[in-house]
C-alpha cells in the first residue's frame, strides 16, 4: 500500500498540485509567469468564447460516446453469443488496434478520409465522378476517430456482464411469453447497464480532453478543451491560464467519475440494503 | 371413471446435435392433469424432450401434440406451456413480486386482475412475507417457491420441471416432494417433472417414462414399472434388484453352478440363450418357513441396520456379487442372524423376473 501511496503523489498528486498553484498567478508581459495572486484565470474560463469550447468539446465527446456506445454493445452482444471457444478469438480482434501507436491508427484515419483517400477511390471505383466529398478536418472525422479509438474499452466493459449473464434468464422471460425484444428491454439491458455505463465513462472522459485527434483529423478548425489547454501552454505562452483550464477539465471528469461510481454503487448497495433477515 | 384424456402426444419424436442423436424416436402420451416422470440417467436425454416441450430446441423429426395441436415449431412465448428451470432463472434484478407478475404482464391483463392472481399465487406458495425481496435475499427452498410460483401463476395447459429438487438438501427435499404432489393437485395442472432421482418419480409420479440413450425403454404407472421392469436396464435403474447370471431353460435360469432358478421366462427368450434371473431384496425371505420354489444357502457378509429394516449382504455360490435381503425389523428380533453367519434364503418364481443378458 506504502509504495503505490508514494508513486501515487509522486507522479499524479505534485503534479497536479503545480498546475493548480500555476493558476492562480498572473501571466507575465513576455510569457512566463509573475507570481502575485489572482482568480482572474478562473473568471476567464467562463468566458462564454471558452465556455462555448467547453460545451463544445462535451457535445463532441458525448456524440462520440452514444455511438461508440451503440456499436461497442452490438459487437459485445455478438461476441457472448457466438460458440464460447471463438469468443476469445473475437475479444482479440477487438482489442488489436490497441497494439498499434494512437497517433498511427489517427493518421490511418487521414488516410482513409482524405480528398483522394481510400473512401473517394472506392467511391470512383464504383463508379463515382463527382466532387471528392469532404470528409477530413470535418466535425465528423474528429468523432469517428475519437469512437474508432475507444471503442475497444466499450466492447471489453459490455462483454464482461453479457457473457457472465445467464443464458436461462433469457429463456425463463421467453417461456413466460416476452417476444426477443422484450426480453432484451427488460431482462439482458437493465443486467448489463454496469458494463456500458462503465465504458460510456471511459469514452467520454478520453474524448473530452483529447488533443491528438481534434489536431489532426479536425484540422484545428474545430478545437477542444485539449487543443486550447495545448494552445496556452505551448503556443500563447499563458500558463496561469492554462492550468486553470486544465483543472476544470480535470473538474469535469471527476464530477461524470463521482456519478458514475456513485451510480453504480447504488445499484449494488440497494439489493444489500434491506439485506438483514434473509432467514424464514 | 372416464377415460383420461391425452394432453399432450409425442409422435416419433428425434433430435440430433450434429451427430449426436439426443432423442430417438420417442412416442409419449401424457395425459390430462396427471404428475409424469421423464427419468432416466444423465445423457439419456431427458432434458432434451423437456426443452423441446418447452420450445427451445425443434425436433429434427415428429411431432408434439398438445390439445391436438402441433406445436412443435411454436417459440416458447407462444405457447401455454412453462418450465421451472434447473437453476430457477430468478431475474436478479426484480422482486419476488415482480419476478412472478412478468408473466402475466406480457399478457397484457388488466392491472388489477395481475394483481389479485400474483397475490394468490403467493399466498399459495407461502410467499407473502417475502414480495419484496429480490432473490439474492432468498434461500434455496425460497427461491424454488418463487419459480414455481412464477410459472404456476400462468396457468399453463402443462407445467415443465427441470430437476426441480435437485438443488435442495436431502431433507427438504422429502418434503417437497410431497409439498409438489398437493400443489399440483390443488392447481389441477399437469406436471412434466425431469428427474435422475428413480426414488423422486417412484413418490411423486403418476405415471413415469424411463429413459437410456434417448430411447424409451418403458413407460407406465411407478408400481407397474418397479413390479414389472421391461428389461435388465429398468430393472436394475428401478429400486434394488439382485441378479443371477446364467442360462435361459424352459421354466427359469440356469446358473453359472448349475443352480436352477425357476420363474416365468419370457416368449422372446430362447432355450440355452443368455440371460439374467432378478429377484427384488423384500421379495428375498430369510429361513424361510414354508416351502419356496427358490431356495440357496449363503454366508452374511454384512448388515446394515435402517431402523425400519434390516440390510444384509449375503454371498451365495449363484453370483460375483452378493445378494441384497431385507428384513423387516420384526424378523430381525426373532431370529438375530450376525456377520459370518450361514443363513438359508428362499423366494416364490411369482417374485423372479427374467430378462435377456
Amino acid at each position: 500500500m506504502a509504495p503505490a501511496l508514494a508513486w501515487l503523489a509522486a507522479l499524479m498528486v505534485v503534479p497536479c498540485a503545480l498546475v493548480l498553484a500555476l493558476a492562480f498567478f498572473r501571466r507575465g508581459i513576455y510569457g512566463g509567469i509573475e507570481y502575485t495572486f489572482t482568480l482572474e484565470n478562473f473568471g476567464l474560463v467562463f468566458d462564454p468564447l471558452y465556455a462555448g469550447i467547453f460545451l463544445n468539446s462535451a457535445r463532441i465527446a458525448g456524440t462520440a460516446t452514444l455511438i461508440a456506445v451503440v456499436i461497442g454493445y452490438a459487437a459485445a452482444y455478438a461476441i457472448s453469443a457466438a460458440p464460447r471457444r471463438w469468443q476469445p478469438v473475437f475479444l482479440f480482434f477487438a482489442v488489436l488496434p490497441f497494439w498499434s501507436n494512437y497517433l498511427i491508427r489517427t493518421y490511418a484515419w487521414i488516410v482513409l478520409l482524405n480528398r483522394e483517400g481510400l473512401i473517394t477511390q472506392l467511391l470512383r471505383w464504383f463508379g463515382y465522378t463527382g466532387e471528392p466529398p469532404s470528409m477530413l478536418y470535418t466535425e465528423g472525422a474528429v468523432i469517428a476517430g475519437l469512437v474508432y479509438n475507444y471503442l475497444p474499452f466499450v466492447i471489453l466493459a459490455c462483454y464482461a456482464p453479457l457473457s457472465r449473464l445467464n443464458p436461462e434468464l433469457a429463456e425463463a422471460s421467453r417461456d413466460l411469453g416476452a417476444s426477443a425484444a422484450t426480453t432484451f428491454r427488460r431482462v439482458v439491458l437493465p443486467l448489463t447497464v454496469p458494463g456500458i455505463a462503465a465504458g460510456a465513462v471511459f469514452v467520454f472522459v478520453l474524448s473530452i480532453g483529447n488533443f491528438v485527434t481534434p489536431a489532426l483529423l479536425g484540422g484545428g478548425r474545430f478545437q477542444m478543451i485539449g487543443n486550447l489547454v495545448y494552445d496556452q501552454f505551448l503556443t500563447a505562452n499563458d500558463w496561469p491560464f492554462g492550468a486553470a483550464l486544465a483543472m476544470a477539465l480535470i473538474a469535469i471528469m471527476l464530477l461524470v467519475l463521482t456519478a458514475q461510481a456513485l451510480a453504480a454503487n447504488r445499484a449494488s448497495g440497494h439489493v444489500t440494503q434491506a439485506g438483514g433477515n434473509t432467514d424464514g | 371413471m372416464s377415460e383420461p384424456r391425452t394432453l399432450l402426444a409425442i409422435d416419433h419424436v428425434s433430435k440430433n446435435f450434429g451427430r449426436v442423436t439426443a432423442v430417438d424416436g420417442i412416442s409419449l402420451d401424457i395425459r390430462e392433469n396427471e404428475f409424469f416422470a421423464l427419468l432416466g440417467p444423465s445423457g439419456c436425454g431427458k432434458t432434451t424432450l423437456l426443452r423441446m416441450l418447452a420450445g427451445f430446441e425443434t425436433p429434427n423429426d415428429g411431432r408434439i401434440l398438445l390439445d391436438g395441436r402441433d406445436i412443435a415449431k411454436t417459440p416458447p412465448n407462444k405457447r401455454p406451456v412453462n418450465l421451472m428451470f434447473q437453476s430457477y432463472a430468478l431475474f436478479p434484478h426484480m422482486s419476488v413480486r415482480a419476478n412472478v407478475s412478468y408473466g402475466l404482464e406480457m399478457e397484457r391483463l388488466p392491472a388489477a386482475e395481475i394483481r389479485s392472481r400474483v397475490d394468490a399465487i403467493l399466498a399459495t406458495t407461502e410467499l407473502v412475507p417475502f414480495a419484496d425481496r429480490k432473490p439474492e435475499q432468498l434461500s434455496g427452498g425460497q427461491k424454488q417457491r418463487v419459480a414455481l410460483a412464477r410459472a404456476l401463476v400462468k396457468r399453463p395447459r402443462l407445467l415443465l420441471l427441470d430437476e426441480p429438487l435437485g438443488a435442495l438438501d436431502k431433507k427438504l427435499r422429502g418434503a417437497m416432494q410431497l409439498e409438489l404432489k398437493r400443489l399440483q393437485h390443488e392447481v389441477g395442472i399437469t406436471f412434466v417433472i425431469v428427474t435422475h432421482d428413480q426414488e423422486e418419480s417412484l413418490v411423486m409420479a403418476d405415471r413415469m417414462a424411463v429413459l437410456k440413450d434417448g430411447r424409451l425403454l418403458q413407460c407406465d404407472t411407478p408400481h407397474a414399472i418397479y413390479e414389472h421392469p421391461a428389461d435388465r436396464f429398468v430393472a436394475d435403474f428401478i429400486g434394488v434388484m439382485n441378479f443371477v447370471p446364467g442360462q435361459a431353460a424352459a421354466d427359469g435360469v440356469v446358473a453359472t453352478n448349475g443352480a436352477r432358478i425357476s420363474g416365468k421366462v419370457p416368449a422372446t427368450l430362447s432355450p440355452g440363450a443368455s440371460a439374467v434371473a432378478s429377484v427384488r431384496p423384500e421379495r428375498i425371505r430369510l429361513f424361510p418357513s414354508v416351502e419356496t420354489a427358490n431356495r440357496i444357502t449363503g454366508t452374511v457378509d454384512a448388515l446394515a441396520y435402517h431402523g425400519l429394516d434390516l440390510q444384509l449382504h449375503v454371498r451365495t455360490p449363484l453370483s460375483p456379487k452378493p445378494f441384497l435381503v431385507r428384513v423387516t425389523a420384526d424378523a430381525a428380533d426373532r431370529r438375530p442372524v450376525s456377520s459370518g453367519d450361514q443363513v438359508e434364503l428362499g423366494w416364490d418364481a411369482a417374485d423372479v423376473r427374467i430378462f435377456a443378458e
